[in-house]
């Protein structure tokens, strides 16, 4: 199903257009959103490299995530909302933007990762919540997590370009993965 | 030679050239940039938020710089090894452009800050909620009102660096 109506709907309201072109309002969002993703990420990167073995070995990971992913989440709040409103002003090219698409698909698995995590791995977490050297699979969690984020950093910041633009000549491939109405 | 004439020089170098002629260079190098100020912002929030005892706090200071502080190097690394790139692609807009020339001084005081006035305030067992203590840097579990300063000194120095960075792409 396809969810352009819905973008298209957006576009049509007044506010969405004077974001997109205000002077002041849409620099100081999007820098927002990219300050709270060094303030989100940046403490996720410190989550798993602890869970890694390579920081903070002394301290329990409990301790950490106790201690940081607070500061995590109001970061994510704060990353979020600014990025639904960075989508707001541009909803429809937005939507059919391939790096667009690419992202959210990486914040999904990001998502599960951490349910996983959360929900599986944390289960057993008293017989390695001292440890430097976790499980493998503690490890394999905190990499999916790495990558996933640095993915979705990497891809929000091409949404920018416009290569793979709808209104641009493109090959079949990219007209189907960004959903163009031809 | 004045100021300009080196920003120009710098416009004119193979790498520069090279950036500007290419059309996802700079987009690569500017990710990759994003992904050092990830890291860097991490690593300077897990000092500040130790600082002012938010954070780790039941860890003494100087752990957590003995711990975090090769990250910020690595980071910085990444940094510069990106960010000159990018700047010698655009010297000449760089140049015009106030947002950089806020960046670069707040960068320049950053780095001064942090390798000659806290790293060394912190490993030599200075800072601490009862003053100077001895060697061995163990400053127990709560924030003097010093490194709360401190904390609050770091943080506003490298938000103004990665704003005054974001907003060169808007201004100018």
């Amino acid at each position: 199903m396809s969810l352009l109506w819905f973008a298209e709907w957006l576009d049509t309201h007044e506010w969405s257009t004077a974001l997109h072109e205000s002077l002041w309002a849409y620099p100081i969002i999007e820098s927002t959103h990219v300050l709270s993703i060094m303030w989100f990420v940046g403490t996720i990167i410190f989550v798993d490299l602890r869970l890694l073995g390579i920081y903070m070995t002394q301290t329990a990971v409990s301790e950490v995530t106790r201690r940081v992913l607070p500061w995590t989440v109001s970061g994510f709040v704060l990353t979020f909302v600014t990025g639904l409103l960075l989508f707001y002003a541009i909803p429809v090219r937005t939507y059919q933007s391939v790096f667009f698409r690419v992202k959210v698909i990486m914040l999904l698995v990001a998502f599960a990762n951490i349910l996983w995590f959360h929900y599986r791995l944390k289960v057993h977490q008293p017989e390695w919540d001292t440890r430097t050297k976790l499980p493998g699979n503690v490890r394999a969690a905190a990499m999916t997590s790495l990558s996933c984020w640095a993915t979705v950093i990497v891809m929000g910041r091409m949404i920018a370009y416009n290569w793979f633009d709808c209104d641009r000549p493109q090959p079949d491939w990219v007209i189907t993965l960004a959903g163009c109405v031809v | 030679m004045n100021t300009y004439d080196y920003f120009e020089m710098a416009e004119d170098t193979a790498i520069g050239v090279a950036i500007r002629e290419s059309l996802w260079l700079f987009p690569v190098i500017e990710a990759v940039h994003l992904l050092g100020l990830a890291l860097l912002g991490g690593s300077v929030l897990m000092m500040v938020l130790r600082l002012m005892g938010l954070g780790l706090s039941n860890q003494s200071v100087r752990e957590v710089l003995a711990q975090t502080s090769p990250w910020f190097n690595a980071a910085l690394v990444i940094m510069f090894s990106t960010g000159i790139p990018l700047f010698l692609s655009e010297a000449i807009k760089c140049f015009y452009n106030d947002s950089f020339w806020v960046k670069m001084t707040g960068l320049g005081i950053g780095v001064v800050y942090v390798y000659l006035v806290q790293n060394p305030l912190i490993r030599r067992g200075v800072v601490s909620g009862e003053g100077v203590i001895g060697g061995d840097g163990v400053v127990g579990v709560s924030s003097s009102v010093v490194q709360k300063f401190m904390g609050l000194v770091l943080l506003v120095i490298w938000v103004t660096v990665a704003a005054a960075g974001r907003w060169i792409g808007f201004s100018g």
